[in-house]
């Protein structure tokens, strides 16, 4: 069956196309993962997903039902995770989640047992009396994560979960979120800047550029489609013949200019190297190292997009900004 | 349906609870005002042929100022759906399974509940200051007339915060608010002075204010008839109607927004 269903889904803000004609079928069961730069709209298509944003053209079914015309019969079908705080500040998390669980009519006795393990889980049980105002800002993530699992609905929607959560926790985490999915056969969307998460975790992935599904695939299989090694070499050189120079080397497949590196995709990655280096000599172009390695998401993610995804410590202090940025935003 | 609007109503009361400055502070302008306007302007205006019978001016004035605690209260209450929204809560309300009639409900429920306690602290304050219970229904059926009027207010104001939080976008709004609607609307509704007196445009102005039968039938259930504007019936019919009125407007332009 069918979990997810969207159908040529569209959302405008004016100008701006932020979902562009998405086509896209998620199976009951599958855990699916959204990938994509900051602004490609993966919040926008999950908030017409959850019925709290309205789209401009199109539609989708969600468990079946229409999210334009039975809203209702979708929220009792979901779950989320948003990305933005979500929380009553004046509330304590035990009252948070209980708040929750009484609108999701979790009964009671079950409601106490998941209490007890979610907040267990996300390293709360000592604060769970504690106003929300008091939490720090990881804490208040995880008390987000664990009320979104805390009724198991048909389809759990989760907007880049575990963001500025440490590792090991992440890692905790995404062991709930697996036996989650693989015991209860929960359907999951999740979006992630975490190309580790995005592997260890999704069935498959779609990275999303632009409102727009630029690859679709389960994440071996994209990984190999890149066809071979990557080959980093750093520098800032974007020089066209330079470029034509290292395609004509032979099991060279893509050259691809990111920021400061030029990356080479090819089979027997090792043993282009050194005609790589000559060749980049010959067009005067400095290296200042050369690196090569299997190919990761990061590089799937590269090729469909032409960019890098942020680099971690960089990406929590812009995202820091867009959350703030965002609480304007979702109303309408 | 029912246990939806009981967990927003029980949400609304453990906020309520906890917000001890809240509390205090919406009660300090009402004592305030009781205390000091009405020992001020009450020198003035001893043994005024205007004021009913044996009455000074703090007993006068002690049912306006109920009224004016809880339309403060019951209002704010209702606007206060753009802090949820704000810090983003609104939006774990509006995925959830619920009705958008249960959330207007409960939430309605909650700022009529905070609102008529508010309003009973009032009241309880006003008769330590010496205010009279001497209408012709006794102090039992007055009682509980009065808290009927108390619910009506307050079920009135909340909803009509609701229906503006629905349509302004963000706090600016607020004082706008509270300065072409809420303060008109309490000095127009004859809660510091009689309305028998007022020129006829002004009186036109007072009868067309809904809070002058919230504030007329406080009079009425307190202190009686005599001091009343209008009977009791209809104080109570019009801001029925009202009430209703608001109820409806706020349930549509919340769930339309
Ligand atoms: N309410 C809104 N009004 C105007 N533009 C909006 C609104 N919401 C989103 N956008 C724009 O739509 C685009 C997609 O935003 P969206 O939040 O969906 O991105 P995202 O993929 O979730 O990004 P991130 O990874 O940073 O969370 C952005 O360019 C954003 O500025
Ligand atoms: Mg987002």
């Amino acid at each position: 069956m069918v979990a997810v269903k969207i159908t040529d889904l569209t959302k405008k803000f004016d100008k701006l196309t932020a979902v562009d004609n998405v086509n896209l079928d998620i199976e009951s069961g599958e855990l699916f993962g959204l990938l994509g730069p900051n602004g490609a709209g993966k919040t926008t298509l999950i908030s017409m997903l959850c019925t709290i944003l309205k789209p401009t053209s199109g539609t989708a079914q969600v468990w079946n039902h229409d999210i334009i015309r039975e809203q209702d019969m979708v929220r009792k079908s979901i779950g989320i995770v948003f990305q933005d705080q979500s929380l009553d500040d004046n509330l304590t998390g035990r009252e948070n989640l209980q708040f929750h669980g009484r609108l999701y009519k979790v009964p009671k006795n079950v409601m106490n047992e998941r209490m007890k393990e979610l907040m267990e889980l996300m390293e709360l049980a000592d604060r769970a009396d504690d106003l929300v105002k008091t939490y720090s800002g990881g804490m208040r993530r995880r008390l987000e994560i664990a009320r979104g699992l805390l009724h198991h609905p048909k389809v759990l929607f989760l907007d880049e979960p575990t963001l500025g959560l440490d590792p090991q926790t992440r890692r905790h985490i995404w062991e709930y979120i697996e036996k989650l999915n693989q015991n209860e056969g929960i359907t999951m969307l999740l979006t992630t800047h975490y190309m580790d998460e995005a592997d260890y975790l999704c069935d498959r992935i779609a990275i999303i550029d632009y409102g727009k599904i630029v690859a679709l695939g389960n994440p071996s299989s994209l990984k190999e489609s890149l066809g071979g090694d990557v080959i980093s070499l750093a520098s800032s050189s974007k020089d066209e013949k330079l470029r034509e120079g290292l395609l004509k080397i032979e099991n060279v497949t893509a050259v691809d200019f990111v920021e400061d590196a030029i990356r080479l995709t090819a089979s027997k990655g090792e043993t282009v190297i050194p005609e790589a280096l000559n060749v980049v000599r010959e067009h005067g172009v400095e290296v200042k190292s050369v690196s090569l390695h299997a190919p990761t998401l990061e590089d799937v993610f590269i090729k469909f997009t032409g960019r890098r995804l942020r680099d971690e410590a960089e990406g929590k202090k812009g995202q820091l900004k867009r959350r703030i940025g965002h609480r304007r935003r979702l109303h309408h | 349906m029912i246990s939806d609007i009981y967990t927003i109503w029980l949400r609304e009361m453990i906020r309520y609870v906890r917000s001890k400055s809240r509390i205090i502070s919406s009660l300090a302008m009402p004592i305030i005002w009781l205390a000091l306007l009405g020992t001020a302007i009450g020198g003035m205006v001893e043994d005024s042929p205007f004021l009913p019978h044996n009455m000074n001016y703090i007993q006068y004035i002690a049912p306006g100022i109920i009224g004016m605690t809880i339309l403060f209260t019951s209002i704010f209450s209702g606007i206060s759906i753009i802090f949820d929204r704000e810090f983003g809560f609104l939006k774990e309300i509006l995925v959830a399974p619920v009705s958008r009639l249960s959330i207007v409900l409960g939430k309605a429920l909650g700022g009529t509940t905070t609102a008529m306690i508010q309003g009973m602290i009032m009241f309880i304050l006003g008769i330590l200051l010496g205010v009279k219970f001497s209408s012709e229904f006794g102090i039992g059926l007055g009682f509980i007339i009065t808290v009927a009027f108390m619910f009506l207010i307050g079920l009135s104001f909340v909803s009509l915060g609701i229906a503006i939080a629905s349509k302004i976008e963000s706090m600016e709004g607020f004082q706008m608010i509270m300065s072409f609607l809420v303060m008109p609307m309490f000095f127009l509704s004859g809660a510091l002075y009689p309305i028998e007196t007022l020129p006829d445009w002004l009186k036109l102005l007072t009868y067309i204010d809904p809070l002058t039968y919230g504030i007329d039938g406080l009079r009425g259930s307190i202190q009686g008839s005599s001091v009343a504007h209008f009977p009791l019936l209809v104080d109570f019919g019009v801001l029925s109607l009202f009430c209703l009125f608001t109820l409806l407007l706020s349930a549509y332009l919340f769930k339309k927004s």
